[in-house]
């Protein structure tokens, strides 16, 4: 059973990501834009993929790619404008870490989670995706945003204090996050094409056993690395 | 807390040594000073103090009930303001103070907020952006963000520094309500503020 002081902590801290994030929407506007230019600009220069057998696995790779640079661009944030505007003692003598980390996911996820759903809709539309399983392709996304979420959040808090944060967030999450993504295309790709729901099961299971185990790591790991 | 215990505190930063074998005990009620030249280590240890930087060598012990704590088992005691802390520019003053009261688990009211703003000098003023604050505002909300908890272990580094006439009469307030509860360390270099000492702390350059 989790303090009930961690939850109150954990809601303010959400709250006041997104307080902050709509008053100077410096992730927002930066993850928007290079979702909105990948797909108008691949839309434009290759127009909808219509003779390709692996057509849906092309749609599908070209959907988490932008959804992990999105997230690249986005997720690290929470942490180093912590320690670029130097907050982060203030937050570090006031907060229990733990519910820092929670607070901090919870916005990333809601955030990535709306990034998903832009660039789903804008994908499906400008190229022409055929999407034979929406319910599948709807239960890919959510888990595999929580995946990336989980999968990305500790590492921001890590790499918050380096002089190269952008190098390092992408050098220590790729290998963290390469198994999901290889389950996230190949399980949207089922859902592009149409399968069942028992043979899409399998990459969501895969999905949501590496979110937890993601989640429960970072769960132990976080008060060490924050502080 | 009762009592706060430094056991031979080392810090060097790389070869440079910044804080050598320092030890010190304050009790409820006691004023430190802490004096030195600029880089002798005076901000530093109250960072090590507040559990925000790592000692090389040594401890820090908050005691409770005669109980030892390290001071990460210890922030809800610990009330700790300078100039380097950097509250949230896009929230007001007020949203600040709210913010870091729901992180603590501390309930209080509105009216109690603006109580509080209006002791630090700052009536009025909590419902602007701190983004357009002067230093000298933002200098009293630090106030106001390290005394909103009643901390047993007050922490205040150069604390009227980019403060008016009426922010050393703040600090002679913020002292004096603070012996009658708490301990209080000041790191600075200002002679008005030698003055609250029990305990006068001078660190020295490290050649």
């Amino acid at each position: 059973m989790i303090d009930p002081q961690i939850w109150r902590a954990t809601r303010a801290i959400f709250v006041r990501e997104w307080r902050s994030e709509l008053r100077n929407r410096q992730a927002l506007n930066a993850v928007a834009l290079f979702a909105i230019c990948s797909v108008v600009t691949v839309s434009l220069g290759l127009g909808p993929l219509m003779r390709s057998t692996d057509v849906a696995l092309v749609h599908a790779a070209f959907l988490w790619i932008v959804l992990l640079f999105a997230a690249f661009t986005a997720l690290s944030r929470v942490f180093v404008v912590e320690e670029e505007q130097r907050t982060a003692a203030a937050l570090r003598l006031a907060a229990p870490p733990i519910a820092v980390y929670l607070g901090k996911l919870c916005f990333n996820l809601v955030l990535l989670l709306g990034l998903t759903i832009l660039v789903t809709v804008l994908a499906i539309v400008l190229l022409n995706i055929r999407v034979g399983a929406y319910d599948l392709l709807i239960g890919m996304l959510l888990s595999g945003s929580l995946a990336l979420v989980a999968g990305t959040t500790l590492v921001a808090a890590i790499i918050a204090r380096s002089s190269s944060r952008g190098a390092l967030f992408a050098v220590l999450s790729l290998p963290i996050l390469i198994p999901m993504l290889v389950t996230a295309v190949r399980g949207t790709a089922l859902a592009f094409a149409g399968v069942s729901w028992e043979r899409g099961m399998a990459p969501i299971q895969t999905l949501l056993a590496y979110a937890v185990a993601m989640f429960v790591a970072s769960l132990f790991l976080f008060a060490t690395v924050w502080e | 807390m009762q009592a706060l215990e430094l056991a031979q505190i080392t810090l060097d930063y790389g070869r440079r040594r910044v804080l050598y074998d320092l030890s010190l005990q304050v009790t409820t009620g006691q004023v430190v000073v802490v004096t030195g030249s600029n880089g002798s280590g005076k901000s530093t240890l109250l960072r090590v103090i507040a559990g925000l930087q790592r000692p090389t060598a040594g401890a820090v012990w908050c005691i409770a009930a005669g109980v030892r704590y390290a001071p990460a088992q210890m922030r809800h005691a610990i009330g700790w303001m300078a100039p380097d802390l950097m509250l949230y520019r896009e929230l007001s003053g007020h949203e600040n103070l709210r913010f870091f009261a729901d992180v603590r688990g501390i309930t209080i009211t509105d009216a109690a907020i603006a109580d509080l703003l209006a002791e630090v000098g700052l009536a009025g003023r909590g419902g602007d952006l701190l983004a357009t604050y002067s230093s000298g505002m933002t200098h009293r909300l630090r106030y106001a963000y390290a005394l909103l908890h009643q901390p047993a272990l007050l922490l205040l580094d150069e604390p009227s520094v980019m403060l008016d006439t009426t922010g050393h009469e703040l600090l002679a307030r913020v002292v004096a309500r603070q012996r009658q509860h708490g301990m209080t360390i000041i790191a600075t270099n200002d002679e008005r503020e030698r003055r609250f000492a029990d305990v006068l702390v001078s660190l020295e350059v490290a050649i």
